[in-house]
């Protein structure tokens, strides 16, 4: 149970898929100029993107296996635009309320380089299939961590008085740079 | 090669099978025939059906719960467009409602205190007017819903019906019954 913990502790902070991989950036500048949004964004990532771990750990290791592992990126993205498509039905069956806040964010979702880079890190890392499920998660909780954190200092920015030629993307910009100096911290918190 | 090719395919063949059995199994069925009627329907947002709006009544109708002849703001016209889409009988005015001549608002400018309530009452920012200045109508505008009949402090608003002459008179929808085909 320990490792699963330090598993996700590890993709939430100090691996965080955004501040230290660099990955899923334009989710990240883009739907996280308001607070509401990124919470959408960040669930549904979060959902679509533990099935697409899993899911992926069986192709992986039922399907393709040594012999065919020129293939792993290939069969992920099928098999993620698969996943989203389907989450996208029955969301839309079963919670239509839900289905209207995500909105235009789901399908969005397949083109997240965070959901295929969780399955394709998980491949490198030789994870099993429960290690695999918590590492999707935890990037995802991390995913949405920081979409959070961030559009609550975009709504603000959006008041402070910052100079002309600064104003929007690129105080964006800069705040995230100073976001992830930040995160780095968290890699202390492992010895 | 082959094996990559017969893997791709499965998981294609898979895919698509689960998406497409989800695409029927979970299928979501919206109503246009809500809309439909809520084109026709005049959108004054009046209440004078008994329901909240137009949206609302446009439900009702298409569930069946309602009859099609109670929108004042629709008068004759309203019925004989909604009982041509549905292929039922145009039937008169009924319920709690009653057909009116066509009416524009009218303020007794004299009166009028200038409170604005009337304003926030209109459905189709027909009046025009400021805090403490006389507010006016604006005729081309105004659906003749009588919504700011009510609100008015000091009753200056009437509803004078609307004369016909020689420059608004025009051509009476022609009313014919309409006899299911089958």
């Amino acid at each position: 149970m320990t490792e699963y913990l330090l598993i996700l502790v590890a993709t939430v902070f100090v691996n965080n898929i955004v501040m230290i991989k660099i990955l899923g950036l334009c989710p990240f500048m883009g739907v996280s100029k308001k607070l509401e949004t990124s919470i959408g964004m960040g669930a549904a990532t979060t959902f679509v993107l533990t099935l697409a771990s899993g899911a992926s750990y069986l192709i992986n290791e039922y399907l393709l296996g040594p012999e065919l592992a020129y293939l792993t990126t290939l069969s992920f993205i099928v098999v993620i635009a698969g996943i989203v498509q389907f989450t996208e039905m029955v969301i839309q069956k079963t919670s239509p309320m839900l289905h209207q806040v995500l909105g235009i964010y789901l399908p969005l979702i397949t083109t997240n380089c965070a959901v295929l880079g969780i399955p394709l890190l998980n491949v490198q890392a030789k994870h099993n299939f429960m290690e695999s499920l918590f590492f999707g998660m935890g990037g995802a909780i991390g995913f949405t961590m920081v979409m959070v954190l961030f559009a609550g200092m975009r709504e603000r920015l959006e008041g402070a008085d910052v100079p002309v030629i600064f104003k929007g993307t690129a105080i964006g910009m800069i705040t995230a740079g100073l976001m992830s100096l930040a995160f780095m911290g968290f890699s202390g918190l492992i010895k | 090669m082959l094996s990559a090719l017969l893997v791709m395919a499965g998981v294609a063949i898979v895919l698509g099978a689960i998406l497409g059995f989800s695409a029927i199994k979970f299928r979501v069925e919206g109503n246009p025939l809500v809309d439909k009627i809520d084109a026709i329907l005049p959108q004054t947002q009046c209440g004078q059906c008994g329901f909240p709006g137009c949206k609302p009544y446009a439900t009702s109708i298409a569930g069946g719960e309602s009859e099609i002849n109670k929108c004042p703001p629709g008068g004759e016209e309203g019925i004989q467009k909604l009982a041509e889409l549905l292929g039922v009988e145009p039937i008169p005015f009924g319920g709690d409602t009653e057909i009116k001549p066509k009416a524009v608002a009218l303020i007794d400018e004299d009166n009028c205190i200038g409170c604005t309530l009337c304003i926030q009452a209109c459905p189709v920012d027909a009046i025009v007017g400021a805090a403490k200045q006389m507010h006016t109508i604006v005729e081309s505008e105004c659906t003749g819903c009588e919504l700011c009949v009510a609100p008015c402090p000091v009753d200056c608003i009437s509803m004078p019906p609307i004369e016909e002459k020689i420059t608004n008179w025009k051509w009476k929808y022609p009313v014919y019954s309409l006899a299911r085909v089958n």
